[in-house]
């Protein structure tokens, strides 16, 4: 089923609605956000100077550094008291990156998320169990309020506690799974670790992943564990933008359906900020011309992609985007959570006990990542309980900046490779295994 | 009286003890006694020598986490019970034993090491219970 009129508009149709949205948003935050108009008056422009679509690699760059420069609400284009929610997500360092939503926006992010469930065969018929993390992270709330308005059933069952979730599954006939794509890897070991078999005791027809890459390996895997008849899509967002709802893919499995009506695309050279034609590869940047709150302009998502605009055989004839190959920059992707060397790199600093060298090691154990942190000891000690506090200390800091439980290793001084160029911090040990 | 004992951090890695050693000899450091203490990332090596000060100075200067820590060496009879008295004093008069370790047992008598919570006081309850304190000229 296709939801919205929106998604088989001609080209022609198309452009015209995304040139006056444009036209709209560009004018509006010229008026309401100082922070933009400065920026546009740098480059000498007004609202005046966007005629065409072509006009937009005209206007500057958002990045996620702008957010940080302006936290909380420096980006924001209504008054705080126009605003009905507010989440947040992690910044590159230091504060988060807050997003918030008008009552329109939370009406436009519950479109975007039903054709989202729509695309991806979820129906009115549906038990969705949502095992995202209700709390500032926007993908459990973006999935919860479209599956809803499309009138499936929801369990808000949230993250962890997977026996629970499985007793759920079975005793109340979830049809319908939204997880990131290793933790519905996860469930179905747990099942089969509880004598559950996921394909003859459960009844999930339809999983919607995200908020990680699905390769076509783990696609494969889902299958072989949940059955081959599941219909697995991935789908792609981020709170800056909206949450999920932002692209995500049909039945026809061939790249994410953007939700263009909302979200103009591009694509440029992350090195040179040149646009590149449609088909090659570079790093995708998003304009939001329906956004009341929050609406960015040419943010840099830092997610390396390419983008079709040939329509579909499932009928949509909104451009499509292929499941990103990597980032520009080096954020990491951990248990579906966005992490920040940067941040680790700011709570190693700020305990005096360590030394200000770290090596960031992740790896997969099953189908969960494992996040180690090897420190270097600053002080002396011969006291197993102080070895203790500053394990604790740093992992609790640890835990309140990125969400997550990390291990800690602590070394002797002088053990962590120095590095005279560009430093080398991560192990990202999950692609060989 | 209080004796210096070196405290080495040392994470569980193959060879991490023997490097340790290694340092320890080419400093002309005699080992007296030692302990170690282990969880499953790392472990705390003690040891009582001729020369701690020489000794933590070459484990620094190999990069290793370590410092002098004030411990007694206490002399006990080598019989039944003698130890558990020992005990019974320190708990009665409210102090309290951080770690310990036997350090040599021979004919009728054993000397351990033990870390105390209150050095000054603890100083003042084995003199006054008349427990007999060791130092390294006593042990060579």
């Amino acid at each position: 089923m296709i939801w919205s009129k929106e998604e088989t508009l001609s080209r022609a149709e198309m452009e015209q609605l995304q040139l006056s949205r444009l036209q709209e948003t560009v004018a509006r935050v010229y008026e309401k956000v100082p922070y933009y108009r400065a920026k546009m008056q740098e480059k000498g422009l007004t609202p005046n100077d966007i005629h065409s679509l072509a006009d937009l690699r005209k206007l500057p760059f958002t990045t996620k550094q702008d957010m940080r420069d302006t936290y909380p609400f420096g980006l924001f284009a209504v008054p705080k008291d126009e605003l009905v929610r507010i989440h947040a997500s992690s910044g590159t360092t230091g504060k988060p990156t807050v997003v918030g939503y008008t009552r329109g926006d939370l009406e436009t992010w519950t479109d975007c998320v039903t054709r989202i469930a729509c695309m991806g065969g979820a129906t009115t018929k549906d038990v969705a169990q949502i095992c995202f993390g209700y709390g500032m992270f926007t993908g459990a709330f973006g999935l919860h309020y479209g599956l809803e308005q499309l009138g499936a059933a929801i369990v808000p069952s949230s993250t962890g506690n997977s026996e629970k979730q499985l007793m759920f599954m079975q005793d109340f006939g979830t049809t319908l799974l939204v997880a990131t794509p290793s933790y519905a890897l996860r469930l179905a070991e747990v099942a089969q670790g509880m004598g559950i078999n996921p394909k003859t005791d459960l009844h999930i027809k339809t999983a919607l992943v995200g908020s990680e890459l699905l390769t076509d390996a783990m696609r494969e895997e889902m299958h072989a564990v949940w059955g081959k008849d599941v219909r697995i899509t991935s789908n792609y967002g981020m709170s800056e933008l909206m949450g999920p709802g932002v692209s995500g893919e049909c039945l026809e499995h061939c790249g994410m359906h953007i939700n263009e009506d909302y979200f103009i695309p591009e694509i440029i050279d992350s090195e040179t900020g040149e646009v590149l034609p449609a088909g090659e590869k570079g790093e995708l940047v998003i304009t939001c011309i329906k956004k009341e709150g929050l609406p960015l302009i040419r943010y840099r998502t830092k997610d390396v992609t390419r983008l079709f605009y040939e329509p579909c055989a499932c009928g949509r004839t909104t451009c499509r985007m292929e499941n990103p190959s990597g980032r520009s920059d080096d954020m990491l992707k951990i248990r579906g959570v966005n992490v920040f060397p940067g941040q680790i790199e700011e709570v190693v600093l700020s305990v005096e006990e360590l030394g200000p060298h770290y090596e960031i090691i992740v790896e997969r154990e099953g189908y969960t990542d494992k996040l180690t942190v090897r420190v270097e000891l600053n002080k002396e000690t011969d006291s197993f309980a102080e070895l203790q506090r500053i394990e604790n200390v740093t992992r609790n800091k640890l835990k309140v900046v990125l969400g997550l439980d990390a291990k800690i290793r602590l070394e002797s001084p002088n053990t962590l490779q120095r590095f005279e160029g560009k430093a080398k911090r991560i192990k990202d040990l999950r692609k060989k295994q | 009286m209080v004796t210096k004992q070196i405290s080495v951090f040392i994470e569980n890695r193959k060879g991490r003890l023997g490097e340790v050693l290694d340092v320890l000899k080419s400093g002309g450091v005699n080992i007296i006694s030692m302990s170690l203490a282990d969880t499953a990332e790392y472990g705390l090596l003690r040891i009582i020598s001729d020369k701690p000060q020489d000794g933590r100075a070459a484990l620094s200067a190999a990069g290793f986490s370590s410092m002098l820590t004030d411990v007694f060496i206490l002399k006990i009879p080598h019989e039944p019970g003698a130890l558990q008295q020992i005990l019974r004093v320190i708990a009665d008069e409210e102090l309290s034993v951080e770690y310990m370790y036997g350090l040599s047992a021979g004919g009728n008598e054993a000397s351990i090491v033990v870390k105390m919570s209150d050095l000054a006081k603890a100083d003042e309850v084995f003199a006054k219970h008349k427990i007999q304190t060791l130092c390294y000229s006593d042990l060579i």
